[in-house]
């Protein structure tokens, strides 16, 4: 058989020089990957220990398809100079081989092996994620997807938020366990600095998990395409040191802020929104407003975007937000109210008093 | 360009032409039960649609060249991303790879005809049918944003998203309608090329010695009666759901989302194998002939195609690592999706074989073929990185999986299409396709894929979930996307070079005789277009390259079979 002749054995050395080299290309682009530092959601900075494990396994796979890569597309490249037609041999038939069984099997083999190590590994992470108990220390938070925002609730401190998830820093036995469903269709709750995704389903409960140790901002958004503005479904996930985290909690515990006597424009405000529709969607704690449909505005100040990440939460955004949400968030489910420039003014005072 | 010996029981002679009128081409056309006119209005419908979807992805890659940007809004590009998916997999896909089924499995197995030609264009019909009913939405359905409302679900179509209360109207009526009737279609020509492969074969012709396109065109259509049924199954339940009450999906009363997912992806991952084992048929005919070497290993080959065809039914929930399987799910369908890729391996190297000690001649239909190899190792190679299910949790839905499937469609899939256009091209029209042209084609879509889907993997590992219709600046996914786009140029430019190439050749094209190619398949025994009967007499054969045993009577491939 000619495949296995010395002469082209020699040959597949020299032709793969090429390809070596050009692996290692593909290493340093892989390396400039992991610093890319300007991209928030990238895979390759992991924030979390399950990323982080993600993140090796990831790098495990990507090195084995690379090497595969470069024997195989090395050997076609070979193939291709080595074999192809020269002039004066147009009309030569080469010889015609039919196949080899020793050689079907050692490219059946081969790949078997391969397959299993990829196998193990990949079952060693997952059932690292998937298959461990919960710690008793675990702060547990549920996650409620809605076409296009996310809805929080943080069931032992009796906290409702959305869209920007307040969590501690925290280690494996002190982890944020999330219970995700959702109240319309199914989306995807998606940070990739801190874990893989999970998806949010309704009529289901789905459960992951986060421990990042250090504090910071870290950003995602669904992926799981769920109707007219799912691109600008963001997430935001706020990671506090213990004590900033216990503050927060203090401060979302309390009922909304109700003594406006001091601010004739806020109390004003207030009575706007108590007296149109916008308590049929919004709840804000301790007043007749206690619509579940839209976020609940409670502390409503105390966050620093609108809009589930959409835009940063000014007195100027809140304004156009309320005034005419679509020309935010083009096909979000908030109607506009039609409210006159005076009410606007007063309501969005109201609203920014609410710390 | 050699002639052929004269040989018994294969026919040489012209098909007689009658004079025909316009009005009666047209109605040949209409009431054709012919296979080979058949094939070709399939190609041809296809070919339309090719060019609509090709469009609306267009639209797609300018609305996201740059961020925040406002080319259309998010109602038109939800629109735009589900018509192309839909439109590409049962509209384009599909139709090309039955048109050629059509046209090739019996002539390649030396029948006359398809064993129900009546069927044959009563699938044909059915299935164009569904392709005008699904645009045909454009203008009548109406929808979340009154008339002219496409279907906005997504081209998989997510429970509960196309619940009546997430979308009212009937845009998602249009598009359930039509793939249930496209999968009609697609169960009769399926039905059609199984039986003709069983029961048509010339004498002489044994399973054994069959071409490999057929054995493979076998195994698609025994994949195709499996998973059609579950998908049309689902679009019966979800038109229930929508009109009549009941709750499969309708997560509100009880319903289960992911009994949807289950469903469509037990269609939806066998149909990748439907659509790619095709093209792995072209390069076993193209691969050999340009090499000028028999196949490597051909019962390796059918077995690996059985295999697949196997295996395939048991990887879908790979589409389903995030949904919280549980670690025993997930492990399982780790397995079984790295698993195929045994047997896909084995095809590779079998080409690599087959090349091996050959006579390349970098004719077009061999330079896609190149490449297809190339872009489907790398397709193959990503695919077994979302097969890694953690690495899946950070890539699934991110624009790491479209260039991957794409890459598969695209990469694999059209640049074998393209490869068996330039080289049946001759046989179906009877001129050869303009070479110099073909290789503008081949540099500017080659150019033109690697720009957008190589670098389409970055954003997904970047984080960029697919189907968004914006992305914020602040992402670092923007030089990328505009990257992606310049790319999408050249691929149109190279697409109407085809097309040119394609209706330039009819009129003017070199005169290509009965065997162009000096290949050894029945189909080039007889004359270029073949006569509506195919062959006179029907050819006996005593091995698997029957021509080459004509040619080389010192030397026939009789002798080394076993």
């Amino acid at each position: 058989m000619s495949l296995c002749s010395k002469r082209q054995s020699a040959g597949w050395g020299k032709s793969l020089a090429p390809w070596m080299s050009r692996g290692a290309a593909c290493g340093a682009l892989a390396l400039s990957l992991e610093a890319r530092a300007d991209s928030p959601m990238t895979l390759f900075s992991p924030a979390d220990p399950q990323a982080q494990s993600i993140y090796g396994i990831s790098l495990f796979v990507l090195y084995i398809t690379l090497g595969i890569f470069i024997v195989v597309a090395g050997l076609l490249t070979f193939v291709l100079i080595r074999y192809r037609q020269r002039p004066g041999d147009e009309n030569r038939e080469p010889a015609q081989i039919y196949g080899s069984n020793q050689i079907e099997l050692s490219w059946t083999v081969i790949p078997i092996l391969i397959v299993v190590t990829l196998f193990l590994t990949t079952t060693r992470v997952i059932l690292g994620t998937e298959a461990i108990a919960k710690p008793k220390g675990a702060l547990e938070v549920t996650v409620v997807g809605h076409q296009f925002w996310w809805e929080y609730h943080y069931p032992k401190l009796g906290i409702v938020t959305a869209n920007e998830l307040h969590v501690p820093v925290s280690d494996e036995e002190h982890p944020t366990y999330l219970e995700v469903t959702s109240a319309d269709v199914t989306h995807s709750f998606f940070v990739p600095r801190l874990a893989g995704r999970m998806d949010v389903i309704p009529n289901r409960v789905n459960e992951a998990w986060i421990d990042p140790p250090t504090p910071g901002l870290y950003l995602g958004q669904c992926a799981q395409y769920c109707g007219t503005q799912h691109a600008r479904m963001l997430l935001r996930v706020y990671v506090q040191p213990q004590a900033d985290f216990d503050a927060w909690v203090k401060a979302q515990q309390q009922p909304a802020r109700q003594d406006f006597s001091s601010d004739r424009t806020a109390a004003e405000g207030e009575q706007v929104f108590m007296h149109n529709a916008c308590i049929n969607c919004h709840a804000i704690a301790g007043t007749v407003a206690t619509g579940r449909f839209g976020p609940d505005l409670t502390h409503l100040a105390s966050r620093d975007t609108i809009a589930s990440g959409a835009v940063p939460n000014t007195p100027g955004n809140l304004r156009q937000w309320i005034d005419d949400p679509n020309s935010l968030k083009p096909g979000c489910l908030m109607p506009s109210m039609h409210l006159n420039a005076h009410d606007l003014d007063t309501i969005t005072a109201y609203l920014s008093q609410l710390r | 360009m050699s002639t052929i010996p004269a040989i018994k029981g294969v026919d040489e002679t012209q098909a007689t032409q009658r004079a025909r009128t316009p009005g009666g081409v047209i109605h040949e056309w209409l009431t054709t039960v012919d296979h080979k006119k058949i094939g070709i209005l399939y190609i041809t419908y296809a070919l339309i649609f090719l060019v609509i979807g090709g469009v609306e992805a267009t639209m797609i890659r300018i609305q996201l060249a740059v961020p925040d940007n406002h080319f259309v809004s998010p109602q038109v590009y939800n629109r735009l991303f589900t018509m192309h998916g839909t439109t590409m997999i049962f509209f384009v896909a599909m139709p090309i790879v039955f048109g050629f089924g059509n046209y090739l499995v019996p002539i390649m197995i030396g029948a006359r005809d398809m064993a129900f030609p009546r069927l044959n264009a009563f699938s044909f019909w059915i299935s164009a049918f569904a392709g005008v009913l699904l645009y045909f939405s454009y203008l009548g359905a109406s929808g979340l944003y009154a008339a002219g409302s496409a279907p906005d679900v997504g081209w998989f179509a997510y429970a509960p998203l196309t619940a009546k209360v997430f979308s009212p109207g009937h845009s998602t009526d249009y598009w359930t309608l039509a793939i249930l009737l496209s999968g009609v279609g697609s169960i009769g020509t399926a039905l059609n090329i199984v039986t003709t492969t069983l029961c048509m074969r010339c004498p002489g012709m044994k399973l054994s010695r069959m071409p490999l396109l057929v054995w493979i065109y076998l195994v698609m259509g025994g994949l195709v009666f499996v998973t059609i049924s579950p998908l049309t199954a689902a679009q019966i339940m979800l038109t229930l759901d929508r009109y009549l009450g009941s709750h499969f999906f309708d997560t509100q009363a009880g319903g289960s989302a992911l009994l949807w997912m289950h469903f469509f992806w037990i269609f939806g991952h066998p149909e990748v194998y439907v659509l790619v084992l095709p093209a792995f048929a072209f390069m076993n005919e193209i691969v050999p002939v340009f090499s000028r070497k028999a196949i490597f290993g051909y019962p390796a080959m059918v077995a690996a195609s059985v295999c697949i065809g196997f295996i395939s039914l048991s990887v879908w929930a790979h589409h389903m690592f995030t949904v919280g399987m549980g670690a025993a799910g997930n492990t399982f369908f780790v397995f079984a999706t790295m698993v195929i890729s045994v047997p896909t391996g084995i095809k590779i190297f079998n080409w690599l074989a087959t090349m091996w000690g050959g006579r390349l001649i970098f004719a077009t239909p061999m330079l896609f073929s190149i490449a297809f190899l190339f872009q489907f190792l790398i397709a193959g190679l990503t695919g077994i990185i979302l097969a890694v299910a953690p690495f899946d949790w950070q890539l699934h839905n991110t624009y790491f999986v479209v260039a991957h499937f794409h890459y598969v469609i695209v990469g694999g899939i059209l640049f074998a299409l393209f490869a068996a256009f330039y080289y049946w091209y001759p046989k179906i029209v009877g001129r050869m396709m303009s070479e110099k042209i073909g290789k503008w084609h081949f540099w500017l879509f080659v150019i033109g894929f690697h720009l957008t889907f190589d670098f389409m993997h970055i954003p997904g590992l970047l984080g960029m979930p697919r189907q968004i219709y914006t992305y914020e600046a602040d992402r670092g996914w923007g030089t990328l996307n505009l990257i992606v786009t310049i790319g999408v140029l050249f691929q149109a430019a190279g697409v109407l070079v085809f097309v040119y190439n394609l209706v330039r050749s009819y009129y003017v094209g070199k005169m290509a005789g009965p065997d162009p190619w000096d290949a050894w398949t029945l189909e080039w025994s007889t004359s270029s277009p073949p006569p509506d009967y195919n062959f006179a007499v029907l050819p006996t054969v005593k091995s698997r390259r029957p021509l080459w045993d004509l040619k080389h009577p010192e030397d026939p491939d009789s002798d080394y079979e076993l």
